[in-house]
């Protein structure tokens, strides 16, 4: 065997590899699609056509925008997106707010008892969510807080996790700069705003980004603390039409209900891809 | 001092009264009620203390549905997810045309509502008598039969839960070990392919010993979320799970708590501290293991 045919060998082995790591890779992002695929294209079949179709079929030649109008109608899904709009900016804006304030504490200030408090507050990382969720529901039903937008919110604001994580950036940030705003007769609270924000702005942009996510995909807690659809958010207002809605099973007017609410996050994935897989990679986590 | 003091822990203070108020508080109540026996909700009283509710719960045939669902879900899903992300990676790492895109479309599942993807995939799964759906219209191209997904036998609802969990969890798996197998120096690769190593000795001997704490992490992180496996469950069958044979642990202490058979908090308290000691238990022997496989440089 001589060199050329060495290396011809060689060339046709990458070769065959490369179409083998094409293809499972192309498999799985099918997989991935496919679903998406499905719901869009049934939420544009009519609901006569669907029905009459025994065999699934996998296009359609005359789509409809009747089961959004459906959806709207039907459904109070209108009402369902309004409300987990407002939970989402209330609770993030309440979440941003809460942990500036405490990783500043941490990171910038020197006071008795901090790193007690810190370590501590580390070891409250541990606790799931699972064991404390009900005496929460607890205190929020002897509170009254069923089916109130307070209910929903205050025991959704807290992030152990992310107070950490901006801790750390604060922590990166120069003593000097504190020193000569000190200098200057800065108060603390001005320093914060005018000095640690604006550098720590892409870690902020980041949890802002992943609370989002979280509020609008959570399902557990308001479905334990809300029975009142008006106070329904998106996913216990999908599972509310899955089991009573439009009076008939209407699986296009469902996938266009499901549609509408995955849009708003997968155009934020699609603006924010890179901060959203970079902040999940750094702190993320799901499953 | 003493005023840097105060105001030090003023910035801490609502961190502190949000988490003092909905994390401290309910950790230690939940013992507490844990141990309570016959608490009523309404009345708030209790008949005495002792271990009562945990036997109760593990009594429970319910329980032990659930118990035995999310055991079998943990061994099929945590193995499984892994070992695909692993080789997803792999093959995302070896090419380089089309790479970001398809990095991207892998993480879309983790935008995307559990529950709302979970009736898609309930629709392609399910056999009704008006259509037999998607996936057996898939199944019947290879000349297979067709199974009804979601209201049909045990194996093909655990098959469709477990294949829907492992779809959730995949996007998180592969962007972690993306970035740890792009972490690898690249030295070790060149020296080994000086020594005319073979491909896959080096991936055994550099790749997955570099990745090793990474792919641990993963291990430890994946045995724990598919433990608290529930929305993905309510997501395919419904809210009655205990119905649908589907329960998974943490589905049966919502239920106590609340929902059909609710109004039960000390017995979701049992069975919540349950679902930890057993959690924590299968970390403990994780940590063990890991001691003596995985590298860290």
């Amino acid at each position: 065997m001589n060199y050329d045919s060495i290396e011809k060998s060689a060339r046709i082995r990458r070769r065959v590899t490369r179409v083998i790591v094409y293809t499972l890779l192309t498999f799985w992002a099918v997989m991935v699609l496919f679903p998406f695929y499905w719901m869009l294209l049934t939420s544009v079949k009519s609901y006569s056509a669907y029905s009459s179709e025994f065999v699934p079929k996998l296009y359609t030649l005359s789509p409809t925008l009747q089961n959004y109008r459906d959806a709207f109608t039907a459904v109070p899904l209108a009402q369902y997106f309004v409300n987990t709009v407002i939970f989402t900016v209330v609770t993030t804006a309440l979440m941003v707010f809460v942990t500036v304030l405490a990783a500043f504490g941490f990171a910038r200030l020197n006071f008795k008892g901090k790193d007690l408090a810190f370590t501590i507050f580390l070891s409250l990382m541990m606790i799931p969510n699972e064991l404390v969720i009900i005496t929460n529901f607890v205190t929020v039903t002897n509170l009254d807080l069923r089916n109130t937008f307070l209910g929903l919110i205050l025991p959704s604001v807290t992030s152990v996790f992310y107070i950490y994580l901006l801790r750390e950036n604060f922590a990166q940030v120069p003593d000097e700069l504190y020193y000569a705003a000190k200098v200057d007769g800065t108060s603390d609270f001005k320093y914060l705003f005018k000095v640690m924000i604006p550098i720590c702005r892409p870690t902020i942009i980041t949890i802002t980004i992943l609370k989002v996510i979280e509020c609008w995909n959570s399902y557990v807690w308001p479905r334990l603390i809300t029975d009142d659809q008006a106070y329904f958010l998106v996913s216990n207002g999908i599972q509310e039409i899955r089991e009573n809605g439009f009076g008939r099973e209407n699986i296009p007017a469902m996938m266009a209900a499901v549609v509408v609410i995955s849009v708003p996050l997968i155009v934020l994935f699609l603006i924010f891809h890179k901060k959203i897989m970079a902040g999940v990679a750094r702190g993320g986590t799901k499953g | 001092m003493e005023r840097q003091s105060y105001k030090g822990w003023l910035y801490l203070l609502p961190a502190m009264l949000f988490l003092g108020a909905f994390l401290v508080y309910p950790l230690i109540d939940v013992f507490i009620y844990s141990f309570e026996e016959g608490y009523n909700s309404a009345s708030q009283t209790y008949f005495g203390v002792g271990g009562y509710n945990y036997s109760y719960v593990l009594h429970d045939p319910y329980f032990l549905q659930a118990l035995k669902n999310t055991f079998i879900l943990v061994v099929i899903t945590v193995p499984l997810s892994t070992l695909i992300a692993l080789l997803i990676s792999v093959g995302l790492s070896s090419i380089e045309k089309l790479r970001s895109l398809y990095q991207t479309v892998y993480f879309l599942p983790y935008v995307t509502n559990t529950l709302a993807v979970g009736l898609v995939f309930m629709i392609l799964f399910r056999k009704t008598p008006y259509t037999d759906g998607f996936v057996n219209l898939v199944i019947s191209w290879f000349g297979g039969k067709s199974v009804d997904f979601i209201d049909g036998p045990y194996w093909a609802k655990m098959f469709v839960l477990s294949f829907y969990t492992i779809w959730v969890v995949l996007p998180f798996k592969i962007l972690i070990l993306t970035s740890a197998l792009a972490s690898v120096r690249q030295d070790y690769y060149n020296a080994a392919k000086i020594d005319g190593t073979s491909k896959l000795r080096v991936f055994t001997r550099i790749t997955l010993p570099m990745i090793s704490p990474t792919l641990f992490y993963l291990i430890i992180t994946g045995f724990i979320g598919a433990f608290k496996a529930y929305s993905d469950a309510v997501a395919l069958f419904g809210t009655d799970l205990n119905a649908a044979q589907m329960n998974t642990i943490v589905g049966y202490v919502y239920d106590m708590l609340y929902g059909n058979g609710g109004g039960y908090p000390s017995y979701a308290s049992a069975a919540a501290i349950l679902l930890f000691a057993i959690v924590l238990t299968i970390t403990c022997i994780n940590l063990l293991v890991s001691k003596k496989y995985v590298h860290y440089e």
